[in-house]
């Protein structure tokens, strides 16, 4: 068994320690908001926190998660985190939706470490995160007005 | 005041019911997240609310619930087309509640994503679902207070009796309202009396969105539920010889590995059965990882087939396709197509005498243009959940047009349609990809087998390897110009594998009086599908480059020459089919270079070009702005202007909008999907590559041509041209014109 904190949870998973996080938390913990995109950590879509750095999930073994601080989409309440859902909402990021858990939790991350971001921290922080339906601007406004917020 | 006839509409669209069953729905603890209040109601097993039209629930505290009927992959439908049964209902949108209608074509009439038709069709069945539901209330609280009926007015789901200064709500009438009868005719409101339709309002489902709720069908679950993926051959043109699956039986929390074949021997494939690997080796467990790792262990041996007949089409409308053998490759493709150009072609539109004109020219330009396959990359992987048992077949699928799928549901799982249950999951991008619901079937065999409900889940590289992509494009455009520098005949011929690209009636045909289009097609085994704006997104692309290329070897401004060319379209058109309405074309055109001042941009640093066209009832332009950094191209700016009719919701037209402009830019500067020996060369975002943040524009502005024509679809107008002008402006920012989709190859080159 290996004990997982997620979101300021303590859970029990049965599972080798070399499944990813991803599916620990999908299929064992039962959080969905944390999705499945490619599988070899190029997309961001599973992108969660690990001790407050974000980390590709599908990448990331779960015996390598244990006992550090694991925060998921479902788990971002903050301050920071707060805004920037905000500012998702006010700027009416998300089209179909499937990435914006991941694009949120790189933005969270970069905020935290870059209160006031420059375009070109952005682009930075989120060249991992993959957007299909093209929504790359309003993420940028939207990380702009969090960071405003904040 | 616009007159909506519901004699008609009672039969064929209209289901006034009175209560309907409503325990059905709830229960399952994903469908909560979805209809949020009936779960706070507890509104568990009986039904407590009347439904008025088959879209609107009516709740006894006033309450009301508006279905949404068309299945949502980002366009926003589900906020856009409650509104319009909003905007005639007379309720405050910020307290309704929207829910995604199950598959229930029957009662909605049109539940069909796709061909940026959703608006269009909706426009005027949902404003008389709304404004039917509304005149039956008003009605209800008539008959109640014996008042007549021109007496009373409603607003904010109350009815008020000024006179006797009394007033009762919408919950309070709605038993009474159900038992009356539709009104034969009904009055719409014209566009000047609306109060909702053209405001901006957000998303209904954004604050799950960026919570993470349980929207998609990857996320569904239920008790006892299997995981599945399924194995389909390395390459197009093999198929499943036999399959060794000893080891990976042994691998933990692994149930079965057995073989499916998803259409039937002699099946006649309906409009949406697309071709798809058909034997596919199926590893069922409990946990997607353990299903991983043993789909590892399977030893597979493929074969390839002979050539083969398939049998297609619905009605009388009947087909028969040869399906050729072999394992083709992108290098083979290119030579094939430069070969078909050489040949003549079928001709599919002749005005004039082209010949004559060419043979008179002082100068011909000639261009030849292509583009890749394309896989969609929805960022959510295929997958789709079933559970068939004996009285019910259930499925949460990721599926645009649900009721294409019911001839391939019931004819190759062996069901009738009255059992099947679907519900509408919200997709995670679907572009057409989700149009051809194969994986559905391939659920529902591996829920037969298993006795079991299961999720059954593409990987990446499934989803990027498994086909229905976009078609490999060539065409060549050809002009004749007279010692004047005038145009004096056009000529386009193009294919691909395995259709053609070319819309022989489209701009410019009718401006040149001597025109001449053919086509040819090459049949492939790589299979093929809608890809947002078919054939549009890439003859698009090669027409407006070349109209641009065009312009400056006869010394035109690109703008003007095109509304030059469309005016003269509009006053003596040539050839009696042009699909296009001129004046709208120029209107966007007008309305692009005022908005981007085109003749004096603000900013000097910046190359631009230009491009428009016309697809899917929209008409859309587009300037884009760039400049070089390091030898790639940095979009600083895009100005669009779209005429769509009437925009209904401005805040959600504007991201989908943007959305197809970042879309363009990436696949006509990256997208590609290379073939060797039958092997889609790349099959995950290491070796694909998509447009990330820092390559999309720095901003975009988009305006819409001010009208009050009933409005036509977005989703997909805006994406063809602006892989032109994309192009246009990387020739006015490199010197180099590119001609061969994705330019990345040819830009790293040089």
């Amino acid at each position: 068994m290996i004990q997982l904190n997620i979101n300021n949870k303590v859970y029990e998973v049965d599972a080798s320690a070399d499944m990813p996080l991803l599916w620990a938390i999908r299929d064992l913990v039962g959080l969905t908001g944390t999705k499945f995109g490619c599988g070899i950590a190029q997309c961001g879509a599973c992108t969660v926190h690990v001790n407050g750095t974000p980390v590709r999930s599908c990448s990331f073994p779960v015996g390598a998660a244990a006992g550090k601080m694991i925060t998921t989409i479902e788990g971002v309440n903050e301050k920071i985190g707060e805004a920037v859902k905000k500012a998702w909402i006010e700027l009416q990021v998300p089209q179909c939706g499937y990435c914006q858990s991941g694009q949120i939790m790189s933005a969270t991350a970069l905020l935290k470490s870059k209160p006031h971001p420059t375009d070109a921290d952005i682009d930075a922080a989120m060249q991992g995160n993959l957007c299909r339906c093209g929504t790359y601007q309003r993420i940028r406004s939207a990380i702009h007005r969090a960071a405003e917020m904040i | 005041m616009e007159k909506s006839n519901n004699t008609q509409s009672r039969r064929s669209f209209l289901k006034v019911s009175s209560i309907t069953g409503g325990g059905m729905m709830i229960g399952f603890s994903w469908l909560a997240n979805l209809i949020p209040h009936e779960a706070i109601a507890g509104a568990t097993a009986t039904k407590d609310w009347i439904e008025l039209t088959g879209f609107i629930k009516i709740f006894p505290d006033n309450r009301i619930t508006i279905l949404s009927p068309n299945p949502e992959f980002g366009q926003n439908v589900i906020t856009s087309l409650p509104m319009l049964i909003a905007e005639e209902l007379e309720v405050d949108w910020k307290k309704i509640k929207v829910e995604q209608g199950d598959y229930d074509t029957p009662r909605f009439k049109r539940q069909f994503t796709g061909g940026s038709q959703a608006m269009r069709m909706a426009w005027k069945p949902l404003r008389t679902a709304g404004a039917t539901a509304r005149f039956m209330l008003l009605q209800a609280a008539a008959n109640e207070w014996d008042v007549p009926l021109a007496e009373l007015t409603a607003s904010n789901a109350v009815v008020t009796h000024k006179a006797s200064n009394r007033t009762i709500t919408y919950g309070a009438l709605a038993t009474a309202a159900a038992k009356l009868t539709a009104p034969a005719n009904i009055t719409l409101k014209k566009s000047g009396e609306f109060s909702l339709i053209g405001t901006p309002q957000k998303n209904v489902e954004g604050s799950k969105i960026v919570v993470g709720k349980s929207l998609f069908t990857m996320d569904y679950k239920q008790e006892g539920m299997l995981i599945a993926m399924a194995i389909h051959p390395t390459a197009f043109g093999m198929k499943l010889k036999s399959f060794d699956a000893s080891e990976a039986l042994k691998m933990p929390g692994i149930k079965d590995v057995f073989e499916i074949q998803v259409y039937k021997d002699g099946y006649v494939k309906a409009g949406f059965d697309t071709r798809t690997f058909n034997n596919l080796v199926v590893v069922v467990g409990n946990t997607t990882w353990e299903v991983m790792n043993a789909r590892k262990k399977v030893v597979i041996q493929w074969e390839s087939f002979e050539a083969y007949k398939e049998f297609s089409g619905m009605g009388n409308n009947k087909r028969e396709d040869t399906i050729p053998a072999g394992l083709e490759s992108t290098e083979s493709h290119m030579k094939q197509m430069y070969e078909m150009q050489k040949k003549p072609g079928k001709v599919l539109r002749k005005d004039g005498d082209p010949e004559a004109a060419f043979a008179k020219a002082k100068k011909i330009m000639e261009k030849t243009y292509s583009a890749p396959f394309l896989p969609h990359n929805t960022m959510e992987p295929i997958s789709c959940f079933a559970h068939i048992t004996e009285d019910k077949a259930l499925f949460v699928a990721p599926i645009q047009i649900p009721d294409m799928m019911k001839q391939s549901i019931t004819a190759n799982l062996g069901i009738t349609a009255d059992k099947i249950d679907m519900k509408l999951a919200r997709m995670g991008g679907g572009f057409g990809r989700r149009a051809y619901g194969h994986y559905i079937v391939e659920a529902g065999l591996i829920s037969q087998k298993m006795k079991a409900p299961i999720k059954l889940i593409y990987t990446r590289e499934d989803d990027m390897s498994n086909g229905v992509y976009r078609p490999s494009y060539m065409v060549t455009y050809k002009a004749a110009i007279d010692e004047n520098k005038n145009v004096t005949a056009i000529h386009v011929k193009g294919g691909g594998i395995p259709e053609n690209a070319i819309h022989e009636n489209r701009f410019p045909a009718g401006a040149f009086e001597n025109y001449l289009a053919e086509g040819w097609d090459i049949p492939t085994n790589i299979t093929i599908g809608a890809f947002r704006a078919p054939r549009s997104n890439f003859i698009a692309s090669a027409e407006q480059s070349f109209l641009d290329e065009l312009a400056e070897a006869i010394g035109k401004d690109p703008i003007d020459y095109r509304i030059e060319l469309l005016k003269k379209a509009k006053a003596n058109p040539v050839g009696k089919n042009n699909e296009y309405d001129a004046e709208r074309y120029i209107g966007v055109l007008e309305l692009v270079k005022k908005k981007s001042d085109w003749g004096n941009p603000k900013n000097k640093t910046v190359k631009r070009g230009v491009a428009a066209y016309f697809c899917h009832n929209s008409y859309a332009a587009h300037v884009v702005d760039l400049t070089m950094k390091d030898g790639q191209p940095v979009v600083q700016n895009v100005v669009s202007a779209l005429d769509c009719g009437v925009v209904v919701n401005p805040e959600g037209a504007k991201n989908m909008i943007e959305g197809a402009i970042v879309d363009g830019i990436g696949n006509v500067l990256f997208g590609g999907l290379r073939f060797e020996k039958g092997v889609p060369i790349q099959k995950n975002f290491n070796q694909y590559r998509m447009i990330r943040m820092k390559e999309a524009p720095k901003k975009i502005d988009i305006y819409f041509v001010q009208n009050n024509i009933d409005p036509t679809g977005l989703g997909e107008p805006p994406f063809p041209p602006i892989f032109a002008a994309f192009a246009n402006a990387l020739y006015k920012a490199t010197g180099k014109r590119h001609y061969h989709q994705p330019f990345i190859n040819a830009l790293n080159k040089s």
